[in-house]
């Protein structure tokens, strides 16, 4: 059978009763890429362990929140300084969470039903790419939120500045920085294909890049264009100019999409025990 | 219950061709073929580490094969756009998070599906873990929960195959027997199902075909009546010289049993008539069957590396 003819199939197939024995019967059609996605999602709250990172992750955006707006000069008390701070520790646990999305199907040996329900493993790693980019959208709002409780915190019980006003593109930074900080989570965790592995080198090895980097003066000017930790820090605070996107543009290809893709091709060739 | 009674059709639902898989030099599996028929309940047979598993995984689209192919319902297991709707897979039923309850295992599985949620607790109840059980995280799970979930698992898509891996492996008596029974009237409402035991025990009171695998290779397949069969006949007469005599005259070679009975290679009708012209009493003649069924599944697959396993082709 033609694949053309094969995807016919799919697509014209009725609802009927099972079609005679000698003839193909592809009644049913794939999950959506929407519907797996929401299944990563649940995945990623439906047990102890990832349920308290997530709730972990909340409550210490809102501690750092609430303890910014009450120390601290009082002129740094805004809603810019406070949600500079909040997206700090997500900064740390949305990698993680990202590495976890796509390590415990080895892990937890997962792999073996997740591959059986969904043979094309290529849609899982879709799924889980864009399970983790949506999670980083939310916990980019929480930030956000926590930030403003924060700042009306510190304009209630303090001579605040509370000042709320930050630019789009300063939000929009800070935004990417979280995602693509996520996505190299997840390409660690996809070419690594171990938690505790993936974990360590995902925060080792940009330090090491760091240290080197500091220690070579002769190598200074080629770091700035591979070291990720500089590459992505004015992200943070918004600060992003001049040649600084086409580092950031270098830094994301080397260690975001060639880990992701790397980890694809691992994922695709893989036996599934 | 026979099979073939029905319909002959070109391909069975499940195809497997010439599957090998080589780990380095190491042949896991070497030139496997075998096929299962619509309605029966096929054994797939042999001791731990004969290549069951391998062969398994490798219909499933989880494992490479180093060469040959395999098809589930006419297409190679990964072209199917929805699978569990198809069929229903337990390779490893500790493969499972441990931190998941029972239900959210089955709720993840009928999300991925698209199946109705109710779904969910109509297979806890099926198999049994209904209540506080599927509350509880599998994690804190027997081996036995394990495998009923397992099987939960492969039914909730309500699919017309079922390839299981030592689904019984764990099983209390009472379950192992409710197992079959499930896979009976699974088999008996036109499925298909291909299960997997090192323990002949274990299948042969389901099973309708034995797949035996040894060593990587198939070493026996055929329907049970048919390997039964070949296990021999057993015969004794009130004159044992004097049925010596005549299966010797009819060519009939045969062995002496521990108790004094004739196991002999041939069918009881040929047996009947040599002993007829012969004008010896029988006092027995029967398929020699369990008895047979087991020494010959110890036989072949004693020779575990496959030097001289023969092939007893159905």
């Amino acid at each position: 059978m033609s694949t053309t003819a094969h995807t016919e199939l799919i697509r014209g197939a009725a609802e009927g009763g099972p079609a005679d024995s000698a003839g193909p019967r592809e009644r049913f059609t794939a999950p959506s890429l929407a519907r797996l996605t929401k299944v990563e999602l649940r995945k990623a709250a439906d047990t102890r362990a990832g349920r308290w990172l997530l709730i972990s992750a909340v409550l210490i955006a809102a501690v750092v929140a609430v303890a910014r707006a009450l120390s601290g000069d009082v002129a740094d008390r805004t809603f810019a300084g406070s949600l500079e701070l909040t997206m700090l520790p997500l900064g740390i646990l949305l990698p993680v969470i990202g590495i976890l999305l796509v390590t415990s199907e080895w892990s937890q040996r997962t792999a073996l039903t997740t591959f059986s329900l969904v043979p094309h493993r290529d849609r899982v790693a879709g799924s889980k790419i864009l399970a983790a980019l949506v999670l980083g959208l939310a916990a980019a709002v929480i930030s956000v939120a926590m930030a403003a409780v924060g700042n009306i915190v510190g304009i209630v019980a303090t001579e605040a500045d509370g000042s709320w006003s930050m630019s789009a593109s300063t939000l929009g930074q800070a935004l990417l920085g979280q995602e693509l900080n996520l996505l190299m989570g997840v390409g660690f965790g996809l070419l690594l294909m171990s938690p505790a592995l993936a974990i360590v080198v995902f925060f080792a090895l940009p330090t090491v890049f760091t240290i080197l980097g500091s220690m070579i003066s002769s190598l200074e000017k080629t770091f700035e264009w591979i070291d990720p930790n500089s590459a992505f820090d004015p992200l943070t605070d918004g600060s992003m100019h001049g040649d600084d996107w086409a580092k950031l543009l270098v830094c994301s290809l080397l260690w975001v999409g060639l880990p992701l893709a790397a980890g694809l091709w691992r994922l695709m060739r893989r036996e599934v025990k | 219950m026979s099979p073939g009674s029905g319909a002959v059709t070109l391909d069975g639902v499940i195809n497997v061709e010439n599957l090998s898989k080589r780990y380095g030099v190491h042949a896991a599996v070497s030139d496997v073929s075998f096929r299962c028929e619509p309605g029966t309940v096929t054994g797939f047979l042999g001791p731990n580490g004969a290549g069951k598993s391998t062969t398994m995984r490798m219909i499933c689209g989880l494992t490479p094969p180093s060469s040959g192919t395999s098809t589930v319902v006419g297409v190679p297991y990964r072209d199917l756009p929805n699978p569990g709707r198809e069929i229903g897979v337990l390779l490893d039923a500790s493969a499972q998070h441990a931190g998941r309850t029972g239900r959210e295992v089955l709720g993840l599985a009928a999300q991925v599906l698209g199946v109705p949620p109710v779904r969910v607790q109509e297979m806890l109840e099926h198999v049994g873990l209904s209540g506080a059980a599927a509350r509880r995280r599998v994690g804190d799970y027997s081996l036995g929960m394990r495998q009923r979930l397992g099987l939960a698992h492969a039914l909730i898509g309500d699919p017309r195959v079922l390839i299981l891996d030592e689904p019984a492996n764990g099983l209390d008596p009472e379950g192992i027997f409710w197992m079959r029974g499930v896979l009976r009237d699974f088999a008996d409402r036109g499925g298909t199902v291909l299960l997997s035991s090192h323990l002949l025990r274990e299948v042969e009171a389901v099973a309708d075909r034995l797949v035996v695998i040894s060593g990587g290779k198939i070493v026996a397949d055929g329907t049970k009546d048919e390997l039964l069969s070949n296990a021999g006949i057993l015969v004794r007469a009130t004159d044992r010289t004097a049925l010596l005599r005549a299966l010797a005259e009819a060519g009939l070679p045969s062995t002496t049993t521990t108790d004094g009975a004739q196991l002999v290679e041939g069918d009881a009708e040929e047996i009947g008539r040599a002993a007829l012209t012969a004008g010896v009493v029988l006092t027995e003649l029967r398929p020699a069957e369990t008895a047979g069924l087991e020494e010959m599944f110890l036989s072949l697959t004693a020779g575990e590396h496959g030097a001289n396993a023969q092939e007893v082709a159905a």
